[in-house]
């Protein structure tokens, strides 16, 4: 019956609430850079490649620490060069000086240029990737852009992550980016050779960050003068001889 | 402002969806947004307003549900949802690394007409 008059014509009636349905969806906002950074795992992988995703602030020194560690493959470092071959996908907003640097030290290198986008996301990894010679190294390293917040929600195919903080930022950086340093599982403290000038305080600094990512493995290193260096190589040797599983770091 | 890119991939989800089910009109958008999700309510809801404008979106009600950080005490073997930022179970303080909830970034559902 029509509720307005009480007649029977119900068909003219247009019902508005009748013709609403609601749809389940349950679906994760990131399914398709999910699958993609699941893809890339399973290439990487079975291109027999370690794969680590770099993260810090703009200018803790990212690009600095994978310079002295291709130094310090090359030098002396038999144990080292035999294992060691990197290779990197690095990313920024604009320009390629990054990409130009490894490069300059014989560094495999690939710029991602994203123009505005504050993150690496996996379909740009994957397209980088073709553009190297996957088979000349045997550890990749994707530098992300620098930023402590957004590209925490993106896995990009990585076997570890490794957030990064130099000693001129503070000693509390993970209490104030506890997103990004719970998704580690190596927390490096870069450029201690400045940490007597800056007065940073290490105890305050290595006690803050299990308060927050208690799985992570802390390194204090100087990609200036190479300290703390050697002891990152073996850590990761370590990894990519125990061959990590496939497994997703962003979703748990 | 990864959010805006983010509300982008939720649209899309949205509108594919309620496409296939012939309507005509999205009315509602819930999402699921974990606290430990590194996404700002506030900025997909800017986003939200600005990108549904000239979809069948356009006028949609946006529902964020905030899903809160519940981890997994192994000690104790037992779930907690932490105060702070630091995970400390709050029977024998050891810190967690077990995140079980909060970190959701999920499309949960649309209400749509035709």
């Amino acid at each position: 019956m029509c509720q307005n008059c009480g007649c029977n014509a119900m068909n003219n009636i247009v019902d508005v609430n009748s013709l609403t349905q609601k749809i389940e969806i349950n679906q994760r906002i990131l399914t398709k850079n999910d699958r993609l950074a699941l893809q890339n795992r399973h290439f990487f992988k079975s291109q027999g490649l370690l794969v680590i995703n770099l993260l810090s602030s703009p200018g803790s020194g990212k690009t600095a620490l994978i310079e002295r560690m291709q130094i310090e493959i090359e030098q002396g470092l038999q144990e080292y060069s035999d294992r060691f071959k990197i290779g990197v996908i690095v990313g920024d907003l604009a320009t390629d000086n990054d990409a130009q640097r490894l490069q300059s030290r014989k560094i495999p290198a690939v710029q991602i240029t994203t123009g505005n986008a504050c993150h690496l996301e996996a379909n740009m990894v994957r397209k980088a990737a073709q553009k190297l010679d996957l088979d000349s190294f045997n550890l990749l390293i994707i530098e992300n852009v620098g930023n402590l917040v957004c590209p925490a929600a993106y896995d990009l195919g990585e076997d570890l992550r490794i957030v990064l903080l130099s000693v001129t930022e503070g000693e509390d950086k993970p209490l104030k980016y506890p997103t990004m340093f719970k998704s580690a599982q190596i927390v490096i403290i870069n450029k201690i050779d400045l940490a007597e000038a800056v007065d940073f305080e290490r105890d305050k600094a290595i006690a803050n960050i299990p308060k927050i990512a208690p799985q992570a493995q802390i390194f204090e290193v100087s990609a200036k003068t190479g300290q703390g260096i050697k002891s990152l190589l073996t850590y990761l040797n370590c990894c990519k001889i125990s061959s990590p599983s496939i497994t997703s770091s962003s979703s748990s | 402002m990864h959010e805006v890119s983010m509300m982008q991939n939720t649209l899309d989800l949205a509108i594919a969806q309620a496409k296939q089910n012939n309507a005509t009109k999205v009315e509602l958008l819930t999402m699921n947004i974990g606290e430990l999700s590194g996404v700002i309510p506030e900025a997909l809801e800017f986003a939200f307003e600005v990108l549904t404008q000239g979809t069948i979106a356009e006028n949609a009600q946006l529902e964020i549900k905030s899903i809160p950080v519940v981890c997994y005490c192994q000690k104790c073997d037992r779930d907690f949802q932490p105060e702070a930022d630091i995970f400390a179970c709050p029977q024998c303080q050891q810190i967690s690394s077990n995140v079980i909830s909060g970190r959701e970034l999920e499309l949960a559902s649309v209400v749509v007409s035709s």
